[in-house]
């Protein structure tokens, strides 16, 4: 994965296959302490003790067709910058997932294209709650699908003009954050 | 540098989106449209299928294609990601490989609005090393 906001697509498409149906995705940049923490939380189903044992492992996966790579690729990145990562999930509980990251570490991966990530998210998706929050600079984004479904009043949130304004929406104010 | 947009302007746009009969809800009449699935696992997103995913969800609204384009996981093709299936009403579903940019508009072009088969397509025959083992 060339970006982080690659492996945050990858890591919530576990979330979808356990059935989750809110992610909450938290992004938090901490210049001051040089570190960047990605928070990845879902209501899935969750694992029990012997596959949480195993989520590490290179091509172990619950799944008939995964590559078991996702999760060993995260880790192996967050390490390589300085960081680690900690997954925590129970069965029924749903799983949490944090990669921290050295955040000026020179094998720190950029966060990338998560307008993206999240749009992809959300089209194939729409029935399922994202709840994306970003911090940088002591300034928070936060983008919470039920709210913006409450808002839209029964407009389908993959419409082609709502998709337009989500976009530049989470562009437009990321940039905001990071300036 | 343009306004930041709030939940005012989504306000804002749903009044006008509300005056619009052509607006719906897609998943009413699903079984009559055309489908994409994009396969989105660690193999296929590493390969670039984000990217895929967005630019046909984009460009057959663009070309006003009634279509759904949905993601699902790993289809067993890693060697030939991003990969997609295209189910068209009436026709068998058809898996596609290496689906790029130039690729997807190659396949909304040619397959989806001119029903010609193009280069690319993952033979249904074709087994994987899940399939052998059965």
């Amino acid at each position: 994965m060339k970006e982080i906001s690659l492996h945050i697509l990858d890591i919530v498409q576990n979330s979808i296959q356990a059935g989750a149906k809110q992610v909450i995705i938290s992004i938090t940049e901490d210049i001051p302490e040089n570190m960047m923490r990605i928070e990845i939380t879902d209501n899935g189903k969750g694992m029990n003790s012997e596959i949480l044992a195993k989520v590490n492992d290179p091509f172990f996966t619950s799944g008939n067709k995964k590559t078991g790579l996702g999760l060993p690729l995260l880790k192996q990145h967050a390490e390589a910058a300085g960081g680690a990562i900690i997954i925590e999930s129970g069965e029924g509980k749903g799983t949490t997932v944090i990669a921290t990251f050295v955040h000026d570490h020179p094998d720190r991966q950029p966060i990338g294209d998560i307008t993206t990530t999240m749009m992809s998210l959300i089209r194939s998706n729409p029935e399922m709650d994202f709840i994306y929050s970003h911090s940088a600079n002591r300034k928070k984004f936060v983008l919470d699908t039920r709210h913006i479904k409450q808002e839209l009043e029964g407009i389908p949130i993959g419409s082609k003009e709502v998709i337009v304004f989500l976009r530049d929406m989470i562009t437009g104010n990321l940039n905001e954050l990071i300036t | 540098m343009a306004k930041v947009k709030t939940l005012d302007d989504l306000r804002k746009l749903r009044e006008g989106l509300k005056t619009r009969t052509s607006l719906r809800d897609k998943s009413e009449n699903a079984e009559q449209m055309i489908h994409v699935k994009v396969a989105m696992a660690t193999c296929c997103i590493a390969s670039g299928s984000r990217e895929t995913m967005n630019y046909l969800a984009d460009e057959l609204e663009k070309r006003n294609i009634d279509a759904i384009v949905t993601q699902t996981g790993c289809m067993g093709y890693c060697f030939a990601e991003p990969t997609i299936e295209v189910s068209i009403p009436g026709k068998d579903p058809v898996i596609f490989g290496y689906v790029d940019e130039k690729k997807a508009n190659e396949i909304i072009q040619k397959y989806i609005k001119g029903g010609e088969l193009v280069e690319g397509i993952i033979p249904v025959n074709y087994r994987n090393i899940d399939d052998t083992n059965k």
